[in-house]
């Protein structure tokens, strides 16, 4: 159990970026929400707070259990997670032509948004034992326990979320001896099938997302306008910005959904390049000091966790920051710990609870 | 087992390195596409941001209102509501005027119509679709917004003309400013979507009357909505203008026309000063329909109406002037030395002249020249022209104001024609026929004036000679209240005292005496005056006519000049009374004219606005 002495090894430096990054989403959802007319801001903001709090909770309650345990009884969580997606797909509410959320009242809960520390948590006790060099049995076992999660998310469907699961797993088994060379095989065999992904398993909206990333003045009106709409919120900001509410692609709403996928557009429009560079480089801190629990962890298991959360939290944030710079294809994912979004928020935190864990207990006893 | 272990931690290690220097190297791209579209492209981005939610809408400036002469309201603006669609903000440009067609339930020809003419306007202006829109259909363009965001709803200032149809073609019209006039016109204040005047005086003044459009800078949403005002440049009216028109003789004027069922024109001119108290021409047309924007029926229908309802006849028409031509001729023959006053002629019911004989309408005995024009006696002018001589005619004709522009202050005006041996010569290529001198004389053959060009003729004559130049300005308001328009100066023509004092005995005579214009007489006012019957078609012509069908539009044109009160003339003009058949009929609508003006001069209220 938690002893007093392991939180002198505490990471409050990596601890502190997290709660100062979550401290900026709140002031953009303030900003993105308000309604200047009415005068008062939207009630994405109360809620966002409310999912901080708990999510500072849920960090508080990962870090005290050894991260061993957790371990231990990964089978059951994995069960548990299965069948929340499952349940989201009878009972989940439907918005927007997908059901993604179980309406609990007060809350909805995003079960989607807990696979990634679920995959890492399962693969990494999975490839924790011996150094021997492993057989594609292993290999093989590992996408047989990732795939029904990353399957029960695409069909809701969630593309984006769980092509986020991708660099989660791939990390995990790379760094549990994976060799680069199959990685790339495997890679451009999924170059190759991926002309036939975009007949078959693509969705009409789907396919005209990438077709106007590509060429975004096509359509201008439709499918384009979002990328367009985001390099001028961002272009616009100049060097120092508009100022705090004062964005006026952020105001007079030329960006759809702002609080969420485009938050970090609007802080570049009203903050400018210097606070793009600030939050950045917060950012960065965060990946990198989280690398550092990977590389002090006790054991293997602890380290393949961390790397696992930590890719996952790269792979989403690179592409999301990639996105708000009208550079990559409006794909719904979030930028995590500053969008809007409560499961989103309390998963992330969670997830930094896990990697805080290990790496203050890189000292502790077996 | 150790080796293996140590060789597994050098492996992580590296390649926890590679993750580092993947997300750094990833983070550094981003930071440079960052840096490139807020720094580097900074200036492209912010443009099109203000694109994005700012639109620049034009406020229309008040035109200046047009008064009369005491200051009564003749043109003045109203509001009113216009439609406007931008079409960059548009999807489905068709879709949306199909909506738009059927929430205002207006043509949906008119619309894509409206939208095809403006094709050339940049796509971010604002294009009227709807002028002067009803409030039901601006409740149910405001109802669908969230269908149409990109219609919006206007308050213009729009032209009203309280009189409808009357003065109309004095008045004219304003209309939005056409590619040509847009390159013709040198006015900055005049660009694509200016209304400006299109006819008469909104025409003619429309330099005074136009003010300078202002804008608005507003801030808009994504879906079109104006949140805020940004800054304003507020409009400028235009000049209020102060004609010399007297809208009661002016009433009266159409009103006489119109009760005695004529088409045709009337002037009534101050012959002291040329000042206009009434330009009137029958069709009219009412000009708050061009406020709307024309539609292309009423405009086809007025273009193609066989009575010409968009033709001033004052100043458009042109017309023989028949007996009232009698006067130049006198004129003429009394200035050149080739007769007397006294000199006299035996009226025979006509006379033979060049070999042909011209008849007279009756046989007057021996007249002299008071009593020729007080009896209008065909064959004592006969002989005059014979001896006076084309040219001698054409020159104090000239002289009188006719075949030449009046000057008056209003476009598009014609110019009748005054024979000469020169003029045939080189009109015609041939000799001139001293018999068509003898049609001339009686103002036949020929001759043709406008309505306005007699009315000059006769307040010559009737102020002793000064040829005045008929002018409709009075004055313009200025910050410093109403300043005078310059007045443009009657030219003396030199006409001898006694031709002037013989030619107003004989018109005395024919209003006071046994003449034609006795209806136009008026107790105590000495009114003088001439009635003249312009024959349209030869009397073989119009039995030809008669048989097979109708001749109301064969009928002769009636005409009367008139002036009064005789010794100091305060008003002179003329009536013009297409196909009224003879010249006395047009007399009563002068001394209508007549009697308001001396009515209001005295101080009473002009006889009641009669309807009957």
């Amino acid at each position: 159990m938690l002893e007093r002495r392991q939180y002198t090894h505490l990471d409050w430096g990596l601890f502190a970026a997290v709660c100062t990054l979550c401290l900026f989403g709140l002031a953009m959802i303030y900003s993105t929400t308000w309604n200047a007319v009415a005068g008062q801001v939207g009630p994405q903001f109360a809620r966002q707070l409310w999912a901080l709090a708990l999510g500072l909770i849920a960090l508080m309650v990962c870090l005290r259990i050894d991260y061993r345990v957790l371990s231990n009884h990964v089978a059951l969580i994995w069960c548990g997670l299965v069948g929340l997606l499952v349940l989201t797909f009878f009972v989940g509410s439907e918005q927007g032509g997908a059901r993604r959320w179980i309406d609990l009242g007060l809350v909805n809960l995003q079960p989607s948004e807990f696979a990634r520390m679920v995959v890492a948590l399962m693969l990494a006790t999975l490839y924790a034992g011996t150094q021997r060099r492993r057989s594609s049995v292993d290999w093989l076992i590992g996408v047989a326990v990732a795939a029904p999660l990353l399957l029960l998310i695409a069909i809701q469907p969630d593309l984006g979320t769980a092509v986020a699961l991708l660099p989660v797993c791939v990390a995990i088994m790379v760094f549990a001896g994976l060799r680069l060379k199959l990685l790339v095989v495997l890679g451009l065999i999924g170059l190759l099938l991926s002309p036939v992904a975009w007949v078959y398993a693509l969705e009409d909206y789907q396919r005209t997302r990438i077709a106007s990333f590509v060429d975004p003045e096509r359509d201008p009106r439709g499918a384009g306008y979002q990328q367009i709409q985001a390099r001028i919120t961002v272009g616009s900001g100049g060097l120092t910005g508009k100022g705090f509410l004062q964005g006026t692609q952020n105001r007079y709403n030329f960006l759809p959904v702002a609080h969420s996928d485009f938050v970090f557009s609007v802080l570049a429009e009203e903050q400018g390049f210097r606070g793009v560079l600030i939050v950045l480089a917060l950012y960065l801190f965060v990946i990198m000091r989280s690398l550092d629990a990977a590389r002090l962890a006790k054991d293997r298991t602890g380290q393949l966790l961390v790397v696992g959360i930590t890719a996952g939290f790269a792979f989403q944030v690179i592409y999301n920051l990639t996105m708000s710079a009208g550079l990559a294809p409006v794909k719904g994912l979030t930028l995590p710990l500053m969008s809007h979004g409560g499961s989103s928020l309390i998963a992330t935190l969670m997830g930094f609870g896990l990697v805080l864990n290990v790496g203050m207990r890189r000292f502790a006893a077996s | 087992m150790g080796s293996r272990a140590s060789a597994g931690r050098d492996r992580s290690r590296i390649l926890l390195r590679l993750f580092r220097v993947g997300v750094a190297l990833a983070f550094g791209v981003v930071a440079l596409s960052f840096w490139s579209f807020q720094v580097g492209q900074y200036g492209r981005f912010a443009a099109m941001a203000e694109n994005n939610h700012q639109r620049v809408l034009d406020l229309r400036a008040l035109r200046g209102a047009v008064v009369d002469r005491d200051g009564r309201v003749l043109v003045e603006n109203r509001y009113s509501l216009d439609v406007r669609l931008i079409r960059e903000e548009v999807a489905d440009l068709d879709r949306t005027l199909v909506r738009l067609a059927a929430a205002t339930g207006t043509d949906l020809h008119a619309l894509r119509d409206a939208v095809e003419r403006n094709d050339d306007v940049p796509v971010h202006r604002p294009l009227t679709v709807i002028r002067d829109a009803t409030h039901a259909q601006v409740a149910a363009v405001e109802a669908r917004a969230f269908d149409l965001p990109s219609v919006i709803i206007e308050r213009n200032p729009a032209r009203y003309y309280p009189g409808r149809t009357l003065a109309s073609h004095l008045f004219g019209y304003v209309g939005e400013v056409t590619d040509n006039q847009l390159h013709a016109i040198d006015d900055e204040r005049v660009k694509v979507g200016s209304l400006i005047g299109q006819s008469g005086v909104e025409q003619a003044y429309n330099w005074l009357l136009m003010g300078q459009d202002g804008a608005r800078r507003v801030a808009v949403n994504s879906v079109g909505r104006e949140l805020a005002t940004l800054d304003e440049l507020p409009p400028a009216g235009g000049q209020p203008l102060q004609l010399t028109i007297d809208f009661d003789v002016q009433k009266a004027a159409e009103d006489g026309l119109a009760q005695a069922g004529f088409d045709g024109a009337a002037v009534a001119l101050d012959p002291r000063s040329g000042a206009v108290l009434a330009l009137a021409s029958l069709p009219a047309y009412d000009p708050n329909d061009f406020v709307r924007g024309i539609d292309g029926p009423t405009w086809a229908m007025l273009n193609a109406d066989a009575r010409k309802p968009l033709q001033n006849r004052a100043l458009q028409g042109r017309y023989a002037p028949g007996s009232t031509f009698k006067l130049v001729v006198a004129a003429a023959a009394l200035q050149e030395g080739v007769a007397t006053p006294d000199f006299s002629v035996n009226c025979r019911g006509g006379g033979r002249f060049h070999g042909r004989f011209f008849r007279c309408h009756a046989r007057h005995g021996v007249v002299a020249m008071d009593e020729a024009l007080e009896k209008s006696c065909n064959t004592y002018f006969y002989t005059l022209g014979q001896r006076t001589g084309i040219d001698a005619i054409h020159r104090w004709a000239t002289a009188l104001g006719l075949g030449r522009p009046t000057g008056i202050d209003l476009p598009h005006e014609v110019t009748g024609i005054v024979p000469s041996r020169a003029w045939k010569r080189t009109q015609r290529g041939e000799p001139w026929y001293p018999g068509e001198t003898i049609s001339v004389a009686i103002g036949q053959g020929a001759v043709s004036v406008t309505p306005l060009s007699l009315a000059v003729m006769m307040a010559t004559v009737a102020n002793g000679g000064n040829r005045v130049v008929p002018h409709l300005h009075k004055a313009t308001r200025t910050a410093d209240g109403w300043v005078a328009a310059g007045r443009p100066r009657p030219e003396a023509i030199g006409l001898g005292p006694d031709t002037a004092a013989t030619l107003r005995r004989g018109l005395w005579m024919a209003v006071n005496g046994a003449g034609t214009a006795r209806r136009a007489r008026i107790e105590g006012r000495d009114v003088i005056g001439k009635t003249g019957t312009a024959q349209v078609i030869s009397l073989a012509g119009l039995a030809a006519a008669s048989a097979s069908g109708g001749t109301g539009h064969l009928r002769d044109h009636g005409w009367f000049v008139f002036a009064a009160p005789r010794d100091a003339p305060r008003i002179a003009g003329v009536v013009f009374a297409e196909h009224a058949g003879h010249g006395y009929l047009a007399a009563p609508i002068a001394k209508r004219m007549m009697e308001t003006y001396f009515a209001k001069e005295s101080g009473r209220q002009p006889a009641a606005e009669a309807d009957g």
